[in-house]
């Protein structure tokens, strides 16, 4: 039964993506509502992305620093050691969990009331395809503005590093020799790719919810618990798929 | 002139509506009314292409709507104006932008046009001075004439209202259906209007179709439904205690 409903659901998906990928009917709106999710998608998320970002940064320095470093490893080890986890999974795979939840459940909300106060309704009748019009802008915009809070947040985890540095939990030298040692750029781009996909399966995701919530405000709610419960657990599944295709 | 013929819409093993014949005239306000699950509202999601049908036609001035392919739905569509229960405005944006969305997905008028024709349209629903206004702070009432403005902003040839009186004061009612009735007659719009507010009843139907469990059961206007015979029609309308009075003394004044 479970594997039933998730076929029909994902067939469902499928049949909705098929209505969202069309040529917009005019571009000037669809500029208009592209730019409006860029900043509501993405540029309201730079504050909490560099919050978190500082202090997991800062965390992980400090623990790599006490728990790991010992006299008989060398001393780079605790800014490599910070800097391989906050471009490798934290900046691209842990960041987009966290969007998940906030983006996704903005998304599905928005979304869903839209449809139960028929607002959807009032779009179709115009004779707008109201999947493009309001799901294609927030993929596009989510997946446009995704790169730069990747390298935001590795900006905002390096800075909490360099905090704990001034606050003397190691010395700065030893931190910049550590995330400088054997740099590979090509971390930074699998990070970037990564975090595409992630912006995709968010945006998407959380849309198809919203978008065919059916019934009232307990439903909207719903929807909006399903949607970041989905989108994580496919964010986490397809993390376990790219890291190895990647690396 | 939109006509229905032969319209049957099932859901699973349920019949909703039954064999549906009706004609909508041009420029008179037609009334779909009927007990709330009689299938009224079903009956008006068909014929906007809300509702595939499960057999029958819907003529939009000759064009069977259901035969059409997803191109000219649309087209048709943007001859359409639709004024929802909860008016269903877009809450993201103002007043005038509301007014002015249809104006910028389908018309090729310039952004100076555009406001000016939205502004007609507020006007023409007397809320000038609200355009800055967004959707959450303005009233009900207000919003219902904002849905209207909206609808005719590009000159539909078919409008249709889903309870536009829902959650209304008495008053505020009567100025909607006025502004609905008026509208109508000014632009020759074939209206239809899902009602069972009986003032809109004896106040704007032109023409009414009485539909009881699917089936059509009753089509007259307003000074023939109070001599009706037909007791399922009489057991509706005169349902309250106001309408049996005024029934009482319209049959004395006859006699």
């Amino acid at each position: 039964m479970f594997i039933v409903n998730g076929l029909a659901s994902f067939g469902r998906y499928l049949e909705l993506m098929g209505k969202v990928f069309s040529w917009p009917e005019r571009w000037r709106m669809f500029f208009k509502q592209y730019v409006k999710e860029m900043a509501q998608l993405g540029v309201d998320s730079i504050g909490i992305v560099l919050l978190i970002s500082f202090f997991i940064g800062a965390v992980i320095c400090i623990q790599i620093k006490i728990n790991i470093q010992s006299p008989w490893m060398p001393a780079f080890t605790t800014g490599y050691t910070t800097r391989e986890i906050m471009v490798l999974e934290f900046s691209s795979s842990i960041m987009c969990l966290i969007l998940s939840g906030k983006v996704g459940s903005n998304i599905a909300s928005e979304l869903g009331t839209m449809r139960v106060t028929q607002q959807i309704d009032a779009l179709e009748i115009m004779g707008v395809n109201s999947a493009s019009f309001l799901i294609l802008p927030k993929i596009a915009g989510m997946m446009t503005t995704i790169p730069f809070l990747v390298i935001f947040s590795i900006a905002a985890g390096f800075i909490g590093a360099y905090a704990t540095a001034i606050a003397g939990v190691i010395t700065v030298d030893d931190l910049t020799l550590g995330l400088l040692h054997s740099f590979n750029q090509w971390f930074i781009w699998m990070s970037i790719i990564k975090s595409f996909i992630f912006a995709f399966i968010i945006a998407s995701v959380s849309s198809f919810y919203g978008y065919t919530v059916e019934g009232g405000s307990f439903d909207v709610g719903k929807s909006s618990t399903d949607a970041v419960v989905s989108s994580s657990m496919l964010i986490l599944f397809a993390d376990i798929f790219l890291t190895p295709l990647l690396s | 002139m939109i006509e229905v013929r032969h319209l049957y819409k099932s859901f699973e093993d349920k019949d909703v509506l039954k064999d549906i014949n009706a004609i909508f005239e041009e420029g008179i306000t037609n009334l779909i009314i009927g007990q709330s699950g009689s299938g009224k509202t079903v009956l008006m999601k068909n014929i906007v292409g809300l509702f595939t049908p499960t057999s029958g036609e819907i003529l939009y001035d000759n064009r069977d709507f259901v035969k059409m392919s997803k191109r000219e739905k649309v087209m048709l569509r943007r001859e359409m104006g639709m004024i929802f229960q909860s008016a269903a405005l877009f809450d993201s944006m103002t007043v005038l932008e509301n007014v002015m969305f249809p104006l910028d997905m389908f018309s090729d008028m310039n952004q100076s046009d555009r406001i000016k024709r939205a502004k007609f349209c507020l006007e023409r629903v007397n809320l000038q001075g609200a355009e800055g206004k967004m959707p959450g702070e303005i009233s009900g009432g207000m919003q219902k004439r904002v849905a209207i403005a909206r609808a005719i902003a590009l000159n539909p040839k078919y409008l249709f209202c889903d309870e536009p009186n829902s959650g209304l004061d008495p008053k505020t009612s009567l100025v909607i259906d006025e502004l609905v009735h008026s509208i109508t007659h000014e632009y020759k719009m074939t209206t239809i209007i899902n009602t069972h507010d009986m003032n809109s009843v004896m106040g704007i139907g032109e023409n009414i179709i009485f539909i009881c469990e699917g089936d059509l059961e009753w089509q007259g206007n307003k000074d023939q439904i109070m001599t009706s015979t037909n007791e399922r029609l009489n057991s509706f309308i005169f349902a309250s205690d106001l309408f049996r009075k005024v029934k009482k003394v319209e049959n004395e004044e006859r006699k």
